[in-house]
């Protein structure tokens, strides 16, 4: 399989060379085959999402936090969803429920693992391409067309899809129940389908490139850690979301075709309805089951992002490389396991529970390892502080305070009286929200020059990271303390409870961290679409990084390396290696070249090398000694 | 390169952009402000454009001064590299300093939200196995805070300390397995122990057996889109089937009145329980998910179309003692809907009283039944001799009451 694909972007390459091969701007930009393109319309597609998404949020907490003022400019743009410039509650939820919708799938599945993948994974491993350029290029447009549908119910009368991001049954299957569930479910749906349809053939590519196609010396176990991330990830969505699409089908068969298998024992008002023998349960179990994995899915990239960059900007090696791996392929494996704990108290039996609550647990272990393998990196290193640096350290500073209130919710005890909380909104938006687009912020500062060429403007890097940084924790925070106290979410408004009232100051509060933190990210949009054409010209390697895509010239061309693809001899990670004089020794160049840093287990149990190393070092024994 | 030609160049750019953006917005409210006066007539728009530009001005003019600084910070460095004079500003050192104030400003706010914003949470539980739940909580919020302060401090201090100087070389230190090992099994053998705490918790909370002599008085709850319906027992201890297919204008439950344990079935506007006696809860929902959360009970299970669900507790605090303690006078204790379930999703609640026996049996007399004249008709029921036929051998007293509430619901 391998050598034929090999052969074929051989025979691609060598056309370019001879300059028959003639790009047209719709081959080149916009149905591109190349991974670095593709890479960059994930990329730029899913900020466009961000934003959107981002919008939305700063649109309901102005309602939370002033649910009885009136803002007439709404109702210019939203017509009668804010007729009187008061977001109405059924529109509420269609915010809630489409700002969950595209940041979990559009922006940080899509948008992270669509562009790191892509352009990472050919680059880091030594691939002229995918293995399949076309399916990846499909794979693109099926999300965008995702994105499109999905955008496209804010343009129809009965307003866009509106149960929660999770759409649970009968909510979501009735229209009756409420509006979002007419047409703009039908478009939710749709829009989910194509997104699956993208994520599998994204999925199945990444996988089997990384397999497949790995240069010479390239083995599993000298892969960087971003690789490994991307890898496990896709193994995860390949397996997770077509149990979703089947969970979506049951629920177009129930919503259009009349049948029950979410459905059961209804009444409407006084209309009874037909259904019977389903339950609502059943959509419960299938949308966890990819919906857990689904934020490793999101996580796991980000881990591996920053693993990278941690270890690059520390110009140290990551700490307990092997103990990364298996940490990640241990949350890989459970993650599949641990779906139940979105589900403690909905009736479902309690030994279930109790089971769940074990695998849960456990899987907070490997989460820990990795927390303080990133602590050990850090230490006694010599941190350049870059803004990918910066937003890496964030990463795992929220992957710390996100984590720890995991331990909380995944304790079927106490999970009873914070589920649907604000605890969990704050839990889930740190660890995964804030963690997981700080990992993409971390990438696209560290990989830029990669991608466009040029260097992003890093002192507007700084400002963007304190500011979100800050931000972000100044809206999560107190979130945690409303579930505390009993607050339920996708509440419309706090004002019909008495207990309520004592959050409203602290709902204003946020509301004004969110819209700090969101024009913040004006910062990094002028600073990212800016550098694209007038950035600083980038050199080949500006972070002295180890890895394979810094061996590319700066320029791109169909199949990444002008000639032959560079061997791989040692592991990504050889910063400050004693006794080298640079700070890093680069995957390509072989030990003959480093006589006086090697080590004994670099060679793997190689006896001849170690015997041609013990000889150089008794022939230059003053040099070994250092 | 000629740097005046350079900062020329880049600043006329700059210039061009703010000019453009500013023109475009104005331009922009011009046009809008143009439609506003042909279409709206009720309101007034001309003040809200205002305030929109206004506060577009204000951000730009953030802007523009983020720019002013980044220019100067740019020439200063021009200057400095020009003269050929080290680096300007070490940004290393400032973001490794900022690190470590954010550090010491973060854990001030993080005491400042514990001892605040933690003082306005729920009062302590007013049931059985919500002190267990308390207890587990505190334990593990102990834990946790130990855990994220002592790694946020190792994180920034490690930020602050070895920011690089450029005078030093990294410490090669690949991987140590015992340190692994450590960080792998300590915190294993402390989730063990969460896990097995909470597995015993919860067994003790969903799996009870019951005590013949103290049997929980059960209570049904139905919800519906934005309503809780509340059904009490009645004189027999029982609550009657229902089934949904009856559901009508007059039968907003679809109680099957065939059954002889509906007859005396009572309906309720608050749920008033009695302090230190099982409460078995009997959760259906009549059409979406919703999810029944008594927040100072720690209780929450969703009602589910189509599956009945249980929960069982026993509440220790009365209302009353708990105005005492909370020092809140206006106290009451509420149950409400978790569960996203549509617009007036937001507005489900019902108040629960925990009162003492007493004060329940008085309250409890004067519930209505739900078996009205229209029902008696639709099941074909005797209408005037039905109390006799209904009301249970076993005690007199709850005779009497059975047949006060039917006369009641006779003169309806």
């Amino acid at each position: 399989m391998s050598t034929i694909s090999l052969h074929d972007t051989h025979n691609h390459d060598s056309h370019d060379d001879h300059g028959h091969h003639k790009e047209t701007f719709l081959t080149k930009y916009v149905f591109s085959q190349d991974h670095k393109m593709i890479a960059k319309q994930f990329l730029i597609t899913g900020i466009i999402m961000a934003v959107i998404a981002m919008g939305l949020s700063i649109l309901f907490r102005l309602q939370l936090a002033w649910p009885e003022k009136s803002f007439p400019i709404l109702e210019t743009f939203l017509g009668t969803w804010a007729e009187g410039g008061r977001i109405k509650p059924d529109f509420y939820l269609a915010l809630v429920t489409i700002h969950g919708t595209i940041m979990v799938f559009f922006v940080l599945t899509a948008g992270l693992s669509g562009t790191f993948s892509n352009l990472l994974i050919p680059l880091q491993i030594g691939a002229r391409d995918m293995a399949s350029p076309f399916l990846n290029m499909l794979s693109y447009w099926f999300f965008f067309g995702a994105c499109v549908i999905m955008m496209s119910s804010f343009f129809i009368q009965t307003g866009p899809a509106s149960a929660g991001w999770t759409i649970y049954p009968p909510l979501s299957a009735l229209p009756t129940a409420i509006k979002g569930s007419a047409l703009g479910m039908t478009l939710w749906l749709i829009s989910m389908i194509m997104f699956v349809a993208s994520s599998l053939m994204g999925g199945i590519n990444y996988v089997s490139t990384v397999l497949n196609m790995r240069t010479k010396g390239m083995d599993l176990w000298k892969m960087p850690l971003t690789i490994w991330a991307f890898f496990l990830t896709a193994i995860l969505g390949v397996l997770s979301f077509p149990v979703l699409v089947a969970g979506v089908v049951l629920l177009i068969f129930d919503r259009s075709f009349g049948t029950s298998f979410y459905l059961s024992d209804i009444v409407m008002g006084t209309q009874v309805l037909p259904n019977e023998g389903g339950s609502p349960i059943l959509w419960q179990h299938l949308f966890w089951f990819l919906g857990h994995p689904e934020v490793y899915i999101v996580i796991m990239p980000a881990l591996g992002i920053s693993s990278e960059v941690i270890s690059v900007n520390s110009r140290k090696p990551i700490f307990g490389y092997h103990a990364m791996i298996y940490s990640l392929i241990g949350i890989t494996v459970l993650s599949f396991i641990v779906w139940g704990h979105h589900m403690f108290v909905t009736g479902m039996n309690p030994l279930l529970g109790g089971v769940f609550m074990i695998t849960t647990l456990i899987i907070a272990v490997p989460s820990a390892v990795k927390t303080f393998n990133y602590l050990a990196t850090l230490w006694r290193g010599n941190i350049r502080f870059t803004p990918a640096m910066l937003f890496a350290i964030g990463l795992v500073s929220f992957f710390i305070s996100g984590g720890l209130t995991g331990i909380f919710l995944g304790n079927a005890s106490l999970d009873i009286n914070l589920h649907d909380t604000y605890f969990v909104v704050a839990h889930f938006h740190l660890v995964m929200g804030s963690a997981a687009i700080f990992g993409m912020l971390a990438g696209v500062y560290h990989w830029y020059p990669k991608m466009f060429g040029r260097m992003m403007s890093s002192k507007l890097g700084y400002l963007h990271f304190w500011l979100t940084f800050i931000s972000a924790y100044l809206v999560f925070f107190p979130l945690h303390f409303l579930g505390l106290d009993g607050v339920p979410r996708r509440y419309y408004a706090f004002t019909e409870f008495e207990f309520m009232q004592k959050w409203l100051t602290v709902n204003v509060f946020v509301t004004w961290a969110a819209i700090i933190g969101a024009l913040a990210q004006v910062a990094f949009l002028w600073n990212f679409f800016y550098s694209i054409f007038k950035g600083k010209k980038a050199p080949q390697n500006p972070w002295e990084s180890n890895t394979l895509e810094w061996t590319t010239p700066v320029e791109h061309l169909h199949g990444n390396w002008p000639g032959e693809i560079p061997t791989v001899y040692r592991w990504p990670y050889d910063y400050s290696k004693p006794g080298s004089e640079t700070d890093f020794i680069p995957q390509t160049v072989p030990f003959s070249q480093t006589m006086s840093s090697n080590m004994p287990h670099d060679f793997e149990g190689n006896t001849e090398a170690e015997r041609i190393q013990r000889e150089w070092e008794a022939k230059n024994p003053a040099i070994a000694e250092k | 390169m000629s740097l005046r030609k350079f900062i020329s160049n880049k600043t006329i750019a700059a210039l061009a952009v703010i000019l453009t953006v500013f023109a475009s917005t104005s331009a922009f409210a011009q046009a809008a402000g143009a439609a506003a006066e042909t279409v709206a007539k009720p309101v007034d728009m001309g003040p809200v454009y205002k305030t929109v530009i206004f506060y577009t001005m204000a951000f730009l003019l953030v802007c523009l001064f983020v720019a002013i600084i980044g220019k100067a910070l740019k020439v200063y460095e021009l200057t400095r590299e020009a003269q050929d004079q080290p680096k300007g500003i070490n940004w290393n050192t400032v973001n490794g300093v900022l690190f470590a104030l954010f550090l010491i400003v973060g854990l001030y706010g993080v005491y400042w939200e514990y001892t605040v914003h933690g003082n306005m949470i729920l009062p302590e539980a007013a049931s059985e196995h919500g002190k267990k739940i308390d207890q587990m909580f505190n334990i593990t919020l102990i834990i946790t805070t130990i855990v994220f302060i002592a790694t946020h401090i190792i994180l920034f201090v490690f930020a602050y300390i070895y920011r690089s100087t450029g005078k030093r070389k990294a410490y090669y230190y690949p991987h140590n397995n015992a340190l692994e090992r450590i960080w792998t099994i300590v915190p294993a053998l402390v989730l063990t122990v969460l896990v097995l705490m909470g597995f015993l918790t919860w067994r003790s909370i969903f799996y009870k057996i019951e005590d013949p002599n103290n049997k929980p008085l059960n209570i049904e709850i139905t919800s519906s889109q934005f309503a809780w319906a509340i059904r009490y027992p009645g004189a027999d201890g029982i609550v009657g089937v229902k089934n949904y297919k009856l559901i009508n204008s007059i039968n907003a439950l679809g109680i099957d009145f065939k059954d002889k344990n509906t007859l005396d079935d009572q309906t309720a506007d608050e749920m008033v329980i009695p302090v230190n006696k099982p409460v078995r809860l009997i959760l259906t929902s009549k059409d979406v998910l919703h999810s029944f959360y008594m927040p100072h009970f720690r209780i929450q299970l969703n009602t589910v179309p189509g599956m009945t669900s249980y929960f069982e507790f026993t509440p220790t605090i009365t209302t009353e003692e708990m105005k005492v303690k909370t020092n809140d006078p206006k106290f009451a204790f509420l149950f409400l809907c978790a569960k996203i379930c549509g617009e007036g999703h937001y507005k489900m609640q019902k108040e629960v009283r925990v009162v003492s026996q007493a004060e329940y049996e008085a309250w409890v007399k004067k519930q209505g039944t739900y078996l009205t004249d229209d029902l008696r008709k639709e099941f074909n029921l005797p209408v005037a001799a039905a109390p006799a036929a209904v009301a249970p051998a076993d005690s007199v007293k709850k005779d009497t009451a059975a047949v006060k509430t039917n006369q009641l619901a006779l003169k309806k």
